[in-house]
C-alpha cells in the first residue's frame, strides 16, 4: 500500500514534463486543469496517507532501487515517510495547490502561460523528493532540483535584464551554501559510512561523542548549505532580489516551501546536531541574527515584495532559532504556520498587483480597505498572525520559540530577548503594511477586483491561518522529547503583550499620527540610519566591495594573459631573429658564393689550426 | 712519359689557379655564360689535379676519374646552355642579378 508513495511526486513531474514537451498546442483551459490538477492530485493522495498515518504512526521506509553502486557506497532511491515529512508533504502539496489556482487567474494574461506552470509543477516534484528523501544524497538532488526551479522563475520574465540578473545572483548565492553542503556529505559520508538518514543517527551514536570536533565541522557545514537555501546571514542577500519572479512564485517558493529546506535539513538531521552542541549554538546565533537584522530592514521598504521578503528572512531566523536551542518541533511548527500566512500574505499583495496595474510602492497605495475587502481580510489575518497577535496560529508557534529559547541553560534569556525585540518590530512592520495599504487616502484605484479562482486561495488561506496553530503536529516520535517546562509567568505574559504593543506602536504613528515620529526620522542620525538599514545593513555593498569587485578586478587584471606573455616574448625574438637573418636572402647568386668560399676557407683555416 | 717530367707540385699549383681563377670568374662576373665558362675551368682545374696524381703514383683511378668529370661537365653544359636560353627569353638579358625574384 505505502508502495503508492511514488504517485505524490511522480503527478506534478510527469505534468510538468507534458507541459513543456507539448503545452505549445494546448489551450490555455488544459494547461491550467493540467498544471493545477496534478498538484491536485498530489495534495490528495498525501491527504489519504496523512490519515493512515495518523491512524498508524509508523515510520515507513520504502526502498525502490539502489541508485550506483561504488565500493561501499550504495545509495539508493528510497523514500522514508514519518511525522515531520508528512508535515512538510502536506504544507507542499496543500499550500502549492493553492497557489497554482491563484496562479492560474493571476498569470492568465501572460504568454508564457505553459513554460510558467511547467516550471511551478517541477519544482513540487523536486522539493517533494527533498523532503521524502531516505537518504542525503536523494535529497541533494531535490535539494539542486528546486534551486534550478528557484532560478527559472526568478527569471521567469527574462526580457528584463534585471530579472536575469536577479535569478543569477540567487543561484550563485545558494550554490556557495550548496558547496558547503556537498563537502558536509562527503565528511560525514567518510566519517559515518553511509549516507542514509536514519542509519546515520545510529552509527553517530557508536562513532561520535558530544564534545568531537569532527561532528562540529560537519554539521557546520551541513549549516552551511541551510544558510544558503533559508537565505540566512551570511547568504541571505539573494532572497529581497528574487522577487523579481511573478508573486505566486515568491508565495510557494520563496516563502513558504523552498527557503524552508534549510529549516528541514537541521530538523531532519537533528540526530548528528545534537552531537555539536557548538554548531547548535551557531544555529540559534545565526537565527536570532539574522531576524533582528531583517526585521529592521523591513521596517524601512516601502515596496510591499521586498517587504514581505525580508519579514521572511526574519521569520526563517525564527525557525533557526528553534532549532538551534533543541526546540524542533517549535521550529517545525512556525514552518507549518508560517507557510499558512505568508503564502497568504504574498498571494494577498500579489492581488493587490494584480489589481493595482502592476504598483509595487505601499505608499502609492492606501484606502483599500473598502474597495477590495476580501484582499483587506487576508491581509489582517496574515499580518496578525505574522505579529503572531494571541489566537492566530503564528501565536501559537512563535510562543513556543520565545519560551522554549527562554528556557535553554545560559544564554537562554538573552534569545529571548533578542526575539522579543524582534517579534516587536515584526509587529510594527506588518501592521505598518496594513495602515498603510488599506487605510487613508486612496492614491491609486483598483481597476479590477480579484476573480473566484484567486478569492478561493485567499480563504481557504484565512481559515488556516488563523487555525494553523492548533494542529498537533505529528512529531513527537521524530524528535527527542524535550520535556514539559514552563518558565514564570511573566516571561509568557511579556511575550504575549509585546506584539500587541507593537501594533499599537504602528497604530499610532501609522493611521491616528499621534504619535509624530518624521523628527526622529529626519534627523542625520535618524537619516543615516534610515539608509543603512534601507540597504540592509550594506550587505550588497559590502559583498560588492568584497566579493564581486575584487574578481572582476582580478579578471581584467588576467584577461591580459600575463602568463601568455612570456611565450610571446619567445616567439617575438624569434620573429625578430627570422627578420634580421632573411636580410641575407638576397637571391643574388654571386653573394651567396662568395659567403660560401669565405665560410669554406674560414672553416679550413680553423682544421689547419691557422686560427 | 720520360720526356716530360713535370715535378707534380707544378701541376698542382697550375690546377690550384686554375681552380681559383673560375672560382674568382663564378664570383664576381654576373653574365650568365660566364659563369658558365667559370665552371667549366673549374672542372678542367680539379680534373688536372686527379690526372696529375694518377700518373704521380701510377694509379688508374686518376684517369677514370677525369673521364667521369669530363662527361659530367658535358651533362652540365647541356643542361647549363638550355638554362641559359630560358633566361634570356624571361628577362631578357643574361645579368644573373635580374633573375632575383624568388630572393634566394
Amino acid at each position: 500500500m505505502s508502495e503508492l508513495i511514488w504517485l505524490i511526486p511522480i503527478t506534478p513531474l510527469l505534468s510538468s514534463v507534458v507541459l513543456m514537451l507539448l503545452a505549445g498546442k494546448f489551450p490555455r483551459a488544459l494547461i491550467a486543469v493540467l498544471g493545477s490538477g496534478s498538484v491536485g492530485i498530489s495534495a490528495l493522495v498525501t491527504l489519504f496517507f496523512a490519515i493512515g498515518f495518523l491512524s498508524n504512526p509508523e515510520p515507513v521506509q520504502i526502498t525502490y532501487w539502489t541508485w550506483m553502486q561504488v565500493g561501499n557506497f550504495a545509495p539508493t532511491v528510497a523514500f522514508y515517510l514519518d511525522g515531520l515529512t508528512l508535515v512538510m508533504m502536506s504544507v507542499i502539496t496543500g499550500v502549492g495547490f493553492l497557489i497554482h489556482l491563484f496562479s492560474t487567474e493571476f498569470m492568465e494574461d501572460d504568454v508564457s502561460y505553459a513554460r510558467y506552470f511547467a516550471y511551478l509543477n517541477m519544482f513540487v516534484a523536486a522539493m517533494l523528493i527533498l523532503v521524502m528523501a531516505d537518504n542525503l544524497l536523494l535529497l541533494y538532488l531535490g535539494w539542486e532540483g528546486v534551486g534550478v526551479c528557484s532560478y527559472l522563475l526568478v527569471g521567469f520574465w527574462y526580457q528584463n535584464p534585471s530579472n536575469g540578473q536577479a535569478a543569477r545572483k540567487a543561484f550563485i548565492v545558494t550554490r556557495i551554501g550548496d558547496t558547503a553542503m556537498a563537502l558536509g556529505l562527503f565528511l560525514l559520508f567518510s566519517e559515518l559510512g553511509t549516507l542514509d538518514i536514519q542509519a546515520m543517527g545510529e552509527a553517530a551514536k557508536t562513532n561520535w561523542v558530544i564534545g568531537d570536533t569532527m561532528p562540529v565541522i560537519a554539521c557546520l557545514l551541513l549549516l552551511g548549505g541551510a544558510v544558503g537555501k533559508s537565505a540566512q546571514l551570511p547568504l541571505q542577500t539573494w532572497l529581497p532580489d528574487a522577487m523579481a519572479g511573478p508573486t505566486p512564485v515568491s508565495a510557494l517558493i520563496h516563502a513558504a516551501t523552498m527557503v524552508t529546506a534549510g529549516v528541514y535539513l537541521i530538523a531532519r538531521t537533528h540526530e548528528l546536531f545534537l552531537f555539536a552542541p557548538p554548531a547548535m549554538m551557531a544555529v540559534a546565533i545565526v537565527g536570532l541574527a539574522t531576524s533582528l537584522m531583517a526585521a529592521f530592514t523591513a521596517m524601512t521598504q516601502h515596496d510591499i515584495k521586498r517587504i514581505l521578503a525580508y519579514s521572511t528572512i526574519s521569520q526563517i531566523g525564527y525557525m533557526f532559532l528553534a532549532l538551534g536551542v533543541g526546540a524542533w518541533a517549535a521550529g517545525i511548527l512556525h514552518l507549518m504556520t508560517h507557510a499558512f500566512f505568508k503564502a497568504l500574505l504574498f498571494l494577498g499583495s500579489g492581488a493587490i498587483i494584480h489589481c493595482l496595474h502592476h504598483e509595487h510602492d505601499i505608499f502609492k497605495m492606501g484606502g483599500l480597505r473598502t474597495r477590495v475587502p476580501v484582499i483587506f481580510w487576508s491581509f489582517m489575518i496574515g499580518s496578525a498572525a505574522l505579529a503572531a497577535l494571541p489566537f492566530t496560529s503564528g501565536f501559537f508557534s512563535k510562543d513556543q520559540i520565545l519560551l522554549n529559547a527562554y528556557l535553554m541553560p545560559g544564554v537562554g534569556p538573552w534569545l529571548w530577548f533578542g526575539g522579543l525585540v524582534g517579534a516587536l518590530l515584526t509587529a510594527i512592520y506588518s501592521f505598518r503594511l496594513v495602515f498603510v495599504v488599506f487605510f487613508g487616502e486612496a492614491n491609486t484605484e483598483p481597476d479590477k477586483a480579484p476573480g473566484k479562482r484567486m478569492a478561493i486561495p485567499l480563504i481557504v488561506l484565512c481559515i488556516l491561518a488563523l487555525v494553523g496553530g492548533v494542529f498537533t503536529i505529528p512529531v513527537a516520535q521524530v524528535f527527542p522529547d524535550v520535556g514539559e517546562q514552563h518558565p514564570a509567568m511573566w516571561v509568557e505574559m511579556v511575550s504575549i503583550a509585546v506584539p500587541l504593543i507593537g501594533v499599537g506602536i504602528a497604530y499610532l504613528i501609522f493611521l491616528s499620527k499621534q504619535l509624530n515620529v518624521d523628527g526622529l526620522v529626519n534627523s542625520p542620525v535618524g537619516k543615516g540610519l534610515k539608509r543603512f538599514w534601507f540597504s540592509h545593513w550594506g550587505m550588497d555593498w559590502l559583498y560588492d566591495h568584497l566579493f564581486v569587485k575584487p574578481y572582476y578586478g582580478i579578471s581584467a587584471m588576467l584577461s591580459s594573459e600575463p602568463i601568455d606573455g612570456v611565450y610571446n616574448l619567445i616567439v617575438s625574438i624569434n620573429q625578430k631573429l627570422n627578420e634580421w637573418l632573411s636580410q641575407s636572402q638576397t637571391g643574388r647568386m654571386r653573394g651567396y658564393i662568395a659567403s660560401m668560399v669565405f665560410g669554406l676557407i674560414f672553416v679550413m683555416a680553423l682544421s689547419l689550426g691557422v686560427l | 712519359m720520360e720526356g716530360l717530367n713535370i715535378p707534380f707540385n707544378h701541376i698542382l699549383l697550375v690546377a690550384c689557379l686554375l681552380f681559383s681563377i673560375g672560382l674568382m670568374g663564378l664570383m664576381i662576373r654576373r653574365n650568365i655564360i660566364f659563369i658558365l665558362l667559370s665552371l667549366e675551368v673549374m672542372l678542367n682545374a680539379s680534373a688536372l689535379a686527379f690526372v696529375a696524381a694518377g700518373a704521380h703514383w701510377g694509379q688508374a683511378d686518376g684517369q677514370i676519374m677525369f673521364m667521369l668529370i669530363l662527361s659530367v661537365a658535358a651533362a652540365e653544359v647541356a643542361v647549363g646552355l638550355g638554362l641559359v636560353l630560358q633566361v634570356q627569353r624571361r628577362f631578357k638579358s643574361l645579368d644573373m642579378d635580374n633573375a632575383n625574384r624568388m630572393r634566394g
